[in-house]
């Protein structure tokens, strides 16, 4: 990890990864996006069997293989060398995708620029008109896998939310985010509301709401607060 | 008798015509046909509409055919890689167009067009840009968008071993969009790491049964295209 300076509190990037790969049961078949959420797959806590599938055409894929060992025809959806667990299977790109859209996966880890109260999600343009925009799979995943975990810094690096009341950004898909794990907190998504399920040990509640911008909900108690301006 | 080794990839390539869609296998490098693609630049064809899941990287491969102006037009999911700007910089000029897919939705338009299914229905895409301007119908309670099937004049994959007749079998992800693609073209054209007698591929095992192959070349050692980039290399 890099030694710059870090001022934030809360959990750092391999907390969160930690507190996601805690969720994930024994048995789940888990697709995990780019970034962020590539690292869930070194957190898996011993003695639980889960099967990662990457959206290029692997089931079974294992960690980076040792340097001097990398196969460049053996890679993840992020185009990052990988390996294959014992058990492993290929298979080619319409199989692949008919794992996500047919709702065979259990859980896709996927990062975010916004989440709104409703479960949208928006990851994949900032909407410049003269950048060539990239989807990738992130539209299929968020339609097809069975749970959206969202795994994000609470805020972009100018500092402004990305939990949000309305996502301004273009949709990856409407109400299908799950569940969100960010530096400050971890939040479900039910019921058109942030729901607060665990904070971060050095977040305060003022805190957290002043860093979000929808309201956000404590299960048994009235709202923490009002939502903060955008 | 079945005859589909040439001797070289400028032989495959030879009648690829001006205009021509061509399905391109690859996910970044691996799978990449890059000795067809290279063929293809000599060749000298242009105004292609190309399809694969990126635009290539550095200055070699599709990259290249890019860069050479040969291209009109990609339909792809993700047109921006590590090392990729040849595609997003003749974007940003406005010198090519971009038909931009959901990845998933892209290899299943792949799929039909092989499987003579002319459109579909998927909830991939519903509620954003991309679904803007199409069909959208309700199944059992839940939306879903029309899309269309793909077809192309041509594919240009890669493989580990092809035999005699054309049975192919894949190397790890490079598999990825080659078998649907070598089923949706008119001809499909195939680099091999092995040409081998028919037979000597397990018939369980065989991933693209000979039917969707036309044309085989054998490239025993493939250039890679991440050491080329590494070493700054151009094409031609």
């Amino acid at each position: 990890m890099t030694t710059a300076t870090n001022t934030a509190m809360g959990w750092s990037r391999q907390d969160i990864a930690r507190k996601i790969a805690a969720d994930i049961p024994d048995g789940a078949f888990v697709n995990l996006g780019i970034g962020m959420p590539e690292s869930v797959v070194n957190h898996i806590p011993d003695g639980r069997e889960v099967i990662f599938h990457t959206e290029n055409g692997l089931l079974g894929m294992g960690p980076a293989p040792p340097a001097g060992e990398e196969d460049p025809e053996l890679i993840n959806a992020g185009k990052r060398h990988v390996t294959a667990i014992t058990g492993a299977s290929f298979f080619h790109h319409a199989d692949s995708f008919a794992m996500i859209r047919g709702g065979h996966i259990d859980i896709c880890v996927l990062g975010a620029m916004q989440v709104s109260q409703a479960g949208d999600l928006a990851n994949w343009s900032i909407g410049e008109a003269d950048a060539a925009p990239a989807v990738g799979g992130a539209m299929d995943l968020v339609a097809g896998a069975k749970q959206i975990f969202v795994a994000t810094q609470h805020c972009t690096k100018s500092g402004k939310p990305k939990l949000v009341e309305s996502i301004t950004l273009p949709a990856t898909g409407l109400a299908v985010v799950s569940r969100v794990y960010t530096d400050m907190a971890i939040f479900d998504v039910r019921n058109g509301a942030f729901e607060l399920v665990e904070l971060a040990p050095d977040i305060d509640l003022q805190t957290l709401q002043d860093n979000t911008g929808a309201a956000i909900i404590i299960p048994g108690h009235a709202e923490a607060g009002k939502a903060a301006s955008l | 008798m079945i005859h589909k080794l040439y001797d070289s990839a400028a032989a495959a390539v030879a009648d690829i015509f001006d205009g021509a869609t061509v399905l391109i296998g690859g996910f970044g490098e691996a799978g990449s046909p890059i000795e067809l693609i290279h063929a293809l630049i000599d060749q000298g064809a242009r105004e292609l509409t190309v399809v694969n899941n990126n635009t290539g990287s550095g200055h070699v491969g599709l990259a290249a055919l890019i860069e050479n102006g040969r291209v009109a037009k990609m339909i792809c999911s993700f047109p921006r890689t590590a090392n990729s700007t040849v595609f997003p910089d003749l974007y940003s000029r406005n010198k090519i167009e971009l038909e931009l897919v959901p990845q998933g939705t892209l290899a299943e338009r792949i799929r039909a067009g092989g499987a003579g299914i002319p459109a579909f229905f998927t909830a991939t895409s519903v509620g954003t840009q991309l679904a803007e301007g199409k069909e959208l119908r309700q199944f059992n309670g839940r939306e879903y968008v029309l899309e269309h099937a793909l077809t192309a004049d041509f594919a240009l994959i890669k493989c580990r071993s092809a035999d005699r007749l054309g049975n192919l079998v894949y190397n790890k992800t490079a598999r990825n969009f080659s078998p649907v693609m070598a089923t949706a073209a008119q001809t499909t054209i195939v680099q091999a790491d092995k040409y081998v007698a028919a037979g000597e591929l397990e018939p369980e095992s065989i991933v693209t049964p000979a039917i969707y192959v036309d044309r085989i070349v054998a490239v025993s050692t493939p250039l890679q295209e991440s050491d080329l980039v590494a070493a700054g290399a151009q094409y031609p």
